[in-house]
């Protein structure tokens, strides 16, 4: 019963996703190539909406479902691991078309060749894992 | 019904994502779905040969929970909430692909050329998709985070380094598209 919110959630994400076509690999073609504003207005007005609430939850501190202050994670400081892996991610991203969130929202829209895509993704993960102390970050 | 049964508009679409963000923040979670990645590694056992994946996976359960909803919800949405729409891609997008030799342009949400049973069984089609999973899994935990995580979550925090990463997205998705995709198809 504890996780049914979080199945909801992710209920919620997978439609909205679908509904949006962020998950479809013409939408991402589109948008690298700037040849539609569909994918850039998802993006701001998703940014715009959390930072509204971001900002006005810090002023009228408003508390979570913890009884805690809002909290965001703060990613540490670097420039190397960011532009790299950026990069990198930018690159898979544009050619499959899918992002980590959308490649298991296809799975469930019956796109099955996208485990192909899930499976080397957790391989890609485990050889960053091994090679993380070798990395510049 | 018809509205719901359409794709939704990108000004519906956005702050709906951003609700995603701000209920998982609510709950006192956060927006990371790459992190799911790294999550399951540790499940299948790899902590025991590599330190990055050692850490107790049973706290993230929260997140493959949203993983399973994710894959329910994208089942629900093109079984019970769509139609036989076309995507409404530009007149130039159509074009484009059409001459790298698309066919049935957004008529699916993927296009058959990539994802379809003779793009996947063919040796260079496997290769593109292993490829493309390769970069997005060692990219977003070198980046340490995805589309989610640093797009949404961290742009709407006014987070420097999540602001260095979406560059990066960006470089790396405009050279792939741009520069690489051309001579693929």
């Amino acid at each position: 019963m504890k996780y049914l919110k979080f199945l909801i959630v992710g209920i919620f994400f997978g439609i909205v996703l679908v509904k949006s076509e962020a998950v479809s690999w013409y939408r991402i073609y589109e948008m690298f190539r700037f040849q539609s504003f569909h994918m850039y207005g998802i993006i701001f007005t998703a940014i715009i909406t959390g930072a509204l609430f971001l900002q006005i939850s810090k002023k009228r501190k408003i508390k979570n479902l913890l009884g805690l202050d809002i909290f965001v994670p703060q990613k540490e400081n670097g420039l190397i691991r960011y532009i790299v892996g950026g990069i990198i991610f930018g690159l898979g991203w544009a050619l499959v078309g899918a992002c980590p969130g959308p490649m298991y929202i296809l799975v469930g829209t019956g796109v099955y060749s996208i485990i192909i895509v899930i499976l080397a993704a957790l391989v890609g993960t485990i050889i960053y894992g091994a090679l993380k102390n070798k990395l510049p970050h | 019904m018809e509205n719901i049964l359409n794709p939704w508009p990108w000004y519906i679409s956005g702050p709906l994502i951003a609700m995603v963000m701000i209920i998982l923040v609510y709950f006192g979670k956060t927006f990371a779905m790459s992190s799911n990645l790294a999550t399951m590694c540790s499940m299948m056992g790899t902590g025991k040969y590599i330190d990055f994946f050692k850490q107790d996976w049973k706290e993230k359960k929260w997140n493959l929970i949203v993983v399973t909803g994710a894959i329910l919800g994208g089942f629900i949405a093109k079984h019970f909430l769509s139609n036989d729409s076309t995507i409404n891609l530009s007149e130039k997008t159509i074009q484009e692909l059409t001459g790298m030799g698309f066919v049935d342009i957004g008529k699916t949400l993927v296009p058959n050329e990539i994802f379809g049973f003779e793009a996947y069984t063919s040796p260079g089609g496997i290769i593109l998709l292993i490829i493309g999973g390769l970069l997005i899994g060692f990219g977003t935990r070198y980046a340490g985070g995805c589309t989610s995580g640093h797009a949404i979550t961290g742009l709407s925090s006014f987070q420097k380094p999540s602001l260095i990463a979406v560059i990066g997205f960006f470089i790396g998705g405009l050279i792939m598209t741009n520069l690489i995709l051309p001579y693929i198809f």
